[in-house]
């Protein structure tokens, strides 16, 4: 995590003026904030086939061929997917990596923002390069890939073994594995999907699937010994070794710490678990019955339940509250401890927490226009673009980032205010 | 034989309608529960609206696409159906055995159009039998059952228009009329005659479907 | 010789032919229980108990129809020679009986649902023969080409193989080759809250870019904020929900919904095709307990109607051949979208022929339902299995038409067979390749 406290909580307003863009540039893709506001950004057309980025009012040194996937680090470097001569690489501030390949994509960017890793291909063949250095091995394909919270590790699902379209039966007797570090499992299995790291990045667990018919958990390439009717992606427990997975049974869904229910109670659906940081509290979307959706929390369901979707379960910092975005119909909502919020959004994004977890804000959007919710209430006026909200560490305070009439703001303001 | 009659006009008759009535009942709620316990989001498409329109729509002649492709299929089941249905309830000598055992009488069809009926339903089950024969795709479905169920459903006709028109001496047919008809309203719960029951069900679940899902027409 | 003296064991499919010796009557009788008492409830018992052989639901069926009116190819008389014998022996029956089955339920049945149109009780013979489908995957013996079809979809999330830089690839060289044509055209990649996710099945990136050229001209004429994801679940097809495998159904369509809540659009456009639609409304969205798409799906007619509707799009000189219309089952039987598809027809051509039958009575193109992703091996199956549509076809063209609009791809493709087996000489377009060439552009 990139602390907050460097950033500038006092300057009350900052502006870029984004008017200009659109005179200067043949056109302007979207803009693009960094989390500390400070900076504002967007790929732009530069001429017939060359690109550029536009930082600030201030372009790269140097224009490319083809620039797509802009995005900023945690700590506010501008990144971009950058092609020249048909070669794909990253570029970091306008600097690309020295290395570059057939084909680049995907980047992921650690937490604390200094690494970057992407999937690439070259020559056909398939890997990881993290800060530009390529996997040692590389593979037929590749997908399902992460990365380590530190960056310095990234798995992968390949597929190790040669299998033509049309060799079915080749197939079933396993052709994927996971690859960490470019080193692929021993074991193949017929599908692998969504590995995880466990919080000490030593080992990797994966949704595996044994044959067509027997889905498990897969740990350093080895499965638990219980397979199941299906799988959902896996997760670690943040202190602990232990694994949690939803899995199928009996067309019923359970929660299974290291292929032990811990769950009781079924479902008509389970998915996206999540620990709270302390690990004590274990939650999940589900669909309680079907058609309906909530989050559960220790195999709890809420109350309330939405018959669209429930998605964004996000715990407070300190593991005691959590949200969630729930959709009813057209409409989407802000869910907070079973409570609902008496707004209701054409769109929202994920909800925020103070880091004593007391407020809850959220980017929304109504009638083609966005603002900021916070606590149930809106912050501003619609503005015509804006980015997630996100509170000082002391929580006295909001930063929100916003687009005006061509003029992108970085605004300070006090909850008192809210 | 009148002690056979006795007994075949009373205590067989009310095993029979009990048979009937709590078999139907006993399968409307084992379908119900069963809906629910493996299939219980068919409820969450259930739709009366649309129930109705595909009910309504396949209970009239000639509404539906099937009903105008098949001319003579369509009048002859929905006559068939018909006088199956009404013929038993509306006929003098059953309201009769009703008023005498219940006190309760309704409105009879004349015994002329009750006796038409009659032999609309017994040619409906030979038309029915006739269909299985010549034609391919039905001969290529049918096996015994098909035609014992016919038997099944005819027999009581059969029986019932021999009795009125007194081709037999004494009460034998008479009393194998009954009997025929008691095994029938017996057996409707267990076989495929259950249909009557669940086929009102599943053209429900298809109009739901059609109407709630697929906004299109499924008749 | 020894061929000559078994004649039933003529080859049929590789993949059916391995998977059936390898069966033994355990596994078998085992596969048919858990499928038929454990995984289907009431409905499957109400159709099986309902149906009293009255054979009406025959007519429906264009297998049937095209075949001289051989029963073996009715609705019911396909139900009769694979669910009623396993249901009788109790999953007691021969490797043989499954072959049949196989061969019955996978390429001489559409699912295209007409005959529950035509059956007095509304028995979803469809149903039935997914869930002998289903007993066929549980026993590994799905056709070759449709269990390959159905692992590409297991192990990349999409139907044809495409690997993730090749996805992402051909669309910005679809983006490439379009502005020449419109210079500020692009396909916006990743555009988290734009209002529109554009989802498309794998064979377009695979055979028929042009198709996803004509869209980015489309959306970039209407001026509509859109986006196409560069990560896996850009794919809308699902051919594991025709092969029986749900799970693998389920996880598929996930990853497409998932996809398109995390890019945070409000709806997901889909192109012109019938059997992915199905499987966001009806069947994988089901699998997974929505009772309806989370985010609402619009069919490429849908969206046609809507910008043609609102003068977002507009025709600068309609299409002048006659043309006759092909309502796809999944779209409308499945899904009523046939009106609206007549209002885009209406708007973009001179003159519409309609066949007959049309809208939800229109026969099927006997390509759907997994049927041609079942290959070369069923090709004669489903040409000569559909003699009726090319009779249905040369109808409309003696009454003028001279092109038909297939607004899916699997029609598309069956019907360019049997055009071409027959003879028809009607020329074949999608919606989209019309509306491309005849709209204002700018």
């Amino acid at each position: 995590m990139v602390e907050g406290k460097s950033r500038d909580w006092t300057t009350e307003e900052k502006t870029v003026d984004i008017g200009t863009w659109k005179e200067r540039f043949e056109w302007v893709e979207e803009l693009q904030a960094s989390p500390d506001g400070e900076t504002v950004a967007a790929i732009v057309n530069t001429g017939e086939e060359t690109f550029n980025v536009c930082v600030n009012g201030q372009t790269w040194e140097k224009d490319f061929d083809k620039i797509w996937h802009l995005r900023f680090t945690p700590e506010g470097r501008p990144y971009a997917l950058v092609a020249d001569m048909d070669q794909w690489t990253v570029a970091v501030a306008g600097t690309p990596w020295a290395e570059a390949f057939d084909y680049a994509w995907q980047p992921v960017v650690s937490a604390r923002g200094d690494h970057i890793a992407v999937s690439v291909q070259q020559g056909g063949r398939y890997a990881i390069a993290i800060d530009g250095a390529k996997w040692e091995n590389d593979f037929a394909d590749i997908g399902h890939w992460v990365s380590s919270a530190s960056g310095t590790r990234s798995a992968a699902v390949v597929q190790v073994r040669a299998a033509d379209s049309g060799q079915v039966h080749r197939f079933q007797e396993g052709t994927y594995t996971i690859a960490v570090d470019g080193q692929a499992w021993d074991n193949v299995f017929v599908n692998v999907w969504q590995p995880a790291f466990s919080p000490d990045e030593r080992q990797v667990a994966a949704e595996v699937r044994l044959d067509l018919y027997r889905y498990t958990i897969a740990v350093d390439g080895r499965p638990w010994g219980k397979t199941y009717g299906g799988i959902w992606a896996p997760c670690f427990h943040p202190h602990t070794a232990h694994v949690v997975a939803p899995v199928r049974q009996a067309g019923k869904w359970y929660m299974v710490q290291d292929g032990e229910i811990i769950w009781q109670k079924p479902f008509v659906q389970l998915w996206q678990q999540q620990f709270s940081t302390d690990g004590d509290r274990l939650a999940a979307i589900c669909a309680p019955r079907f058609g309906r959706w909530t989050v559960a929390v220790d195999g709890e369901p809420w109350r309330n339940t939405f018959n669209a979707m429930v998605t964004d379960l996000t715990f407070s910092p300190d593991g005691r509250r959590i949200a969630a975005l729930a959709k009813q119909d057209a409409h989407w909502h802000v869910v907070v401890d079973d409570q609902v919020w008496r707004n209701v959004f054409d769109m929202a994004w994920p909800p925020v927490f103070s880091s004593d977890g007391a407020n809850v804000a959220a980017k929304v959007e109504r009638e083609g226009r966005y603002t900021f919710v916070v606590n149930d209430r809106f912050r501003g006026q619609p503005c015509d673009m804006a980015w997630d909200p996100c509170f000082s560490d002391d929580g006295d305070a909001l930063l929100l980032r916003y687009v005006q009439d061509g003029v992108y703001h970085r605004r300070i303001v006090p909850l008192t205010d809210i | 034989m009148h002690a056979l009659y006795e007994w075949v006009a009373g205590p067989l008759t009310w095993v029979a309608f009990a048979v009937f009535v709590i078999g139907l009942v006993f399968r409307l709620v084992q379908v119900l529960v069963m809906v629910r316990k493996t299939e219980p989001f068919i409820f969450t498409y259930m739709s009366w609206k649309f129930s109705l329109r595909s009910i309504g729509r396949w209970l009239v002649p000639f509404a539906t696409l099937r009903w105008r492709t098949s001319p003579v299929m369509t009048v002859a089941t929905f006559a068939f159906h018909l006088c199956l249905l009404v013929t038993p309830v509306f006929v003098l000598s059953h309201i009769v055995l009703w008023d005498e055992a219940w006190g309760v009488q309704w409105w009879a069809l004349p015994d002329a159009v009750a006796d038409v009926m009659t032999v609309v339903v017994i040619a409906g089950c030979l038309f029915f039998a006739g269909r299985r024969i010549v034609r391919r795709e039905v001969r290529f479905l049918t096996d015994a059952s098909d035609y014992f169920l016919l038997a099944l459903t005819a027999a009581p006709f059969v029986t019932g228009f021999l009795a009125y028109h007194q081709v037999t001496q004494g009460a034998g047919m008479t009393i194998a009329h009954m009997i025929s008809g008691q095994v029938l309203l017996a057996a409707i719960p267990f076989t495929r005659l259950r249909h009557m029951l669940l086929g009102w069900l599943t053209r429900a679940y298809m109009g739901s479907e059609f109407g709630g899902v697929r906004r299109a027409r499924d008749y | 010789m020894e061929e000559n003296q078994k004649p039933n064991h003529e080859k049929l499919d590789e993949g059916i032919d391995f998977g059936v010796s390898r069966l033994t009557p355990e596994k078998i009788e085992a596969a048919i229980n858990a499928v038929f008492n454990r995984e289907t409830g009431a409905r499957f018992r109400a159709y099986v108990e309902t149906c009293i052989h009255c054979g009406l639901c025959a007519d429906a069926c264009h297998f049937y129809l095209s075949r001289d009116k051989d029963p073996r190819f009715s609705p019911a008389g396909k139900v009769k020679q694979t669910v009623w014998p396993m249901l009788k022996a109790k999953g007691k029956v021969d490797a043989e009986m499954i072959r049949q089955a196989a061969r019955i339920a996978h390429t001489e049945c559409n699912l295209c649902k007409r005959c529950a149109i035509y059956c007095p009780f509304g028995i979803d013979i469809a149903y039935l023969m997914s869930m002998v489908r289903r007993v066929i995957h549980k026993l590994g013996a799905t056709p070759l080409y449709l269990q390959d079809t159905a692992h590409s979809h297991a192990a990349t999330m999409n139907q044809m193989w495409v690997k993730g830089d090749e996805w992402i690839d051909t669309l910005q060289w679809q983006e490439e080759e379009a502005r020449a044509e419109f210079p500020s055209l692009r396909i916006p990649l990743e555009v988290e809250g734009a209002d529109i996710m554009y989802s498309v099945i794998a064979p377009e990136p695979k055979f028929q870019a042009q198709l996803i050229y004509q869209m980015a001209a489309i959306m970039h004429t209407a001026g509509v904020r859109w986006t196409m994801p560069a990560t896996m679940g850009w794919d809308n097809s699902d051919m594991a929900m025709f092969s029986g495998d749900n799970e693998i159904m389920g996880r598929i369509k996930r990853a497409h919904f998932d996809t398109a809540a995390r890019l945070r659009v409000k709806r997901i456009v889909m192109g012109e095709c019938g059997h992915a639609f199905r499987s966001v409304y009806d069947m994988g969205n089901r699998w997974l307990g929505w009772a309806r798409p989370p985010i609402p799906i619009v069919h490429a007619i849908e969206f046609y109607y809507e910008l043609l509707k609102s003068g977002r799009l507009r025709i600068a000189r309609k299409y002048e051949k006659p043309v006759t219309l092909h309502d796809p089952c999944n779209v409308s039987r499945g899904a009523g979208l046939h009106e609206m598809a007549r209002y885009v027809a209406d708007q973009i051509c001179e003159q519409v022929v309609e066949m007959h039958p049309n809208r939800e009575y229109n026969y099927c193109c006997a390509a759907g339902g997994g049927v041609i992703n079942c290959g070369p091996p069923f090709k004669n199956t489903r040409v000569l299995g559909n003699k009726i549509k090319a009779e249905q076809l040369f109808d409309a063209k003696s009454r003028g038409a001279q092109t038909m609009i297939a607004p899916c791809h699997n029609c598309h493709s069956g019907l360019h067979d049997i055009v071409h087996h027959y003879e028809v000489g009607l020329e074949i377009k999608f919606f989209g390749d019309i509306i491309y060439e005849c709209m204002e552009k700018e």
